[in-house]
């Protein structure tokens, strides 16, 4: 549905977006990860055709968004960052809008705010103006607004800030259950969203992708993926590095926690040994008593971080020796 | 897919952000005192012993300079503060057809506006008998040029996020039209000898052309004039959006 090439956003002499490339179909929910000033939002701005690109292009259900630009955007729901709308309108009035802009008339268009607002439940503050809502309320505005026309792309920029923790929960369901069916983007710079709602998520940084993945994919980058963590008792830590370092599939091993009681340590494994370390380790440990032993998944905030912060130190040096 | 209902939707929701807030209330009250106050005080309407409305429509270009830029700073600015423009832009409507709608509806605010000095008609006509067709001109050419001032508004309003600036900006640029026909400036050029350059400016005073639809006489030239400044305008409208878009 969409189909980002190579896109490029000068703006200036920054690169704020430098030759992008993905695609996203039908039933994906593509979580958009990466650092603030990454070229998020530009690059959504793009696609939504706010912006035009300064090279490359974007194509939304088979329609250029430079050349063919009211048939693509006719496709797409969009929330930009920051959700605005307009402040003098009651809630009601802005849907309306909406979607009458969208084309919907007449009972078509009754329907489309119904389902709208209860989506979004906005039932309570539907005759108020915008600018009296709270934040969350005004946010569910204008994201009732994007979904208002029933879209086949969603392009949503931050949904969820602002957003108290129940809200977010919600918002979360929402763009999962809607998934299904679309092909949404949404932006987002809180990790646990990406596991409560994508599919498939595309870490950028400075203005270009930088891992592209399922979140199980991305998790597996991580350092940590893999590695054995376990908790034995009635033996000393030394005991237990000794043991775990005389195994073959063993890297290397820290000790994270020792108190009189138990020791709590973390195996790494050798690249090739993916999957039967924490047999091996269990084999090796017969005898003692083993409280806990299980493989880490990986974290995300970590293979976020990894990818998105040595570079940084490098181009921090190379502008130290200019 | 139809460019006119999409015109009217944003005129429509324009026009109703007019009356929701007291913008439009505040404007027509403002706009009919000073009305009263020109023509009857300044334009000594009693005192003419002439059954026309020369006394009312003679201050109209002073007077819209500073109302309808007034009216025109928000168009695109409010849009551009607020971040609702990126909304707009990323709807399937084009530009054109917002920038249109958003004209349209303020015209025709205006144009209300000026439709509530009746009044003033009815007493002229129950004052003695007025030549009724060349008020009707009157109107025309007022309504005309407040589309002019309206659409500089546009443009203005376009470039900045600062509604003040918009507003200065356009009201500038109005009263060089006023200027440009005024006798002490074609005078002025005049003295530099260049004739074409004398010419070119005198033919954008609105003053000029707005004197002959007071006098009764509606000349296509005129209405030409009024209707190219307004185009052109809005095309520059769409330009500076374009552009500012490009970032």
């Amino acid at each position: 549905m969409i189909k980002v090439e190579n896109l490029v956003k000068t703006f200036g002499t920054k690169r704020a977006v430098d030759g992008v490339s993905f695609s996203v179909e039908r039933g994906e929910v593509l979580g958009f990860l990466g650092p603030n000033g990454a070229g998020k939002s530009t690059t959504m701005r793009m696609i939504t055709g706010f912006i035009p690109p300064t090279s490359g292009r974007v194509l939304v259900g088979g329609f250029d968004m430079v050349e063919k630009p009211t048939a693509a955007k006719r496709l797409i729901g969009y929330l930009p960052e920051n959700a605005p709308a307009y402040s003098d309108m009651t809630v009601y009035g802005f849907l309306s809008f909406a979607a009458e802009v969208r084309g919907l008339r007449g009972s078509a268009k009754k329907q489309a705010i119904h389902r709208a607002v209860e989506m979004c439940f906005l039932e309570p503050v539907l005759h108020q103006t915008v600018d009296t809502l709270s934040k969350g309320y005004r946010h569910r505005t204008c994201f009732a607004q994007s979904i208002i026309h029933d879209p086949e792309v969603l392009v949503l920029d931050e949904p969820t800030d602002g957003l108290d923790p129940n809200q977010k929960h919600e918002v979360r369901g929402l763009i999962r259950q809607m998934g299904e069916k679309k092909a949404i983007i949404f932006s987002t710079h809180i990790l646990e969203e990406v596991d409560a709602a994508c599919s498939r998520a595309i870490i950028i940084d400075r203005g270009r992708v930088v891992a592209n993945g399922t979140p199980a994919e991305l998790r597996r980058r991580s350092e940590l993926a893999g590695a054995v963590t376990l908790r034995v008792s009635g033996v000393n830590g030394a005991a237990v590095r000794e043991r775990l370092s005389q195994l073959p599939t063993v890297k290397r091993t820290t000790i994270l926690e020792e108190d009189n009681h138990a020791v709590t340590a973390r195996a790494f494994p050798k690249s090739d040994v993916n999957g039967v370390l924490a047999r091996s380790i269990a084999e090796a440990m017969q005898g003692w008593r083993i409280e806990e032993l299980h493989t880490e998944e990986g974290r995300l905030d970590e293979v976020f971080r990894s990818i998105t912060m040595p570079d940084t130190a490098e181009t921090q040096e190379a502008s130290k020796k200019k | 897919m139809n460019s006119w209902a999409n015109i009217k939707t944003i005129a429509k929701r324009e026009l109703g952000a007019y009356f929701t807030s007291p913008v439009a209330y505040v404007f027509i009250v403002i706009f009919l005192l000073l009305c009263g106050f020109f023509t009857f005080r300044l334009g000594q309407f009693f005192e003419r012993n002439d059954a026309s409305l020369l006394s009312f429509f003679v201050y109209h270009p002073w007077l819209f300079l500073f109302l309808v830029p007034a009216v025109g700073m928000r168009l695109w600015s409010e849009e551009r503060r607020s971040g609702t423009i990126e909304l707009l832009l990323t709807m399937p409507i084009t530009a054109w057809q917002a920038i249109v709608g958003k004209f349209l509806a303020s015209w025709l605010f205006l144009v209300l506006a000026l439709a509530l000095t009746f009044p003033l008609w009815i007493s002229v006509n129950y004052l003695g008998n007025p030549d009724n067709g060349a008020i009707f001109c009157g109107y025309i050419g007022s309504a005309l040029m407040a589309g002019a001032y309206l659409s500089i508004a546009s443009m203005t309003s376009a470039m900045t996020r600062n509604q003040v600036i918009a507003f200065i900006v356009s009201v500038v640029i109005c009263f060089f039209l006023i200027l440009a026909g005024w006798q002490p400036v074609t005078t002025l050029l005049d003295s530099l000898g260049v004739v074409w350059l004398r010419n070119l400016v005198a033919s954008l005073g609105v003053m000029t052309h707005f004197d002959a639809f007071q006098r009764g006489v509606i000349d296509a030239r005129d209405v030409l004039f009024f209707l190219s400044l307004i185009g052109f305008a809005l095309f520059s409208t769409g330009v500076i959006i374009r552009s500012r878009r490009a970032g």
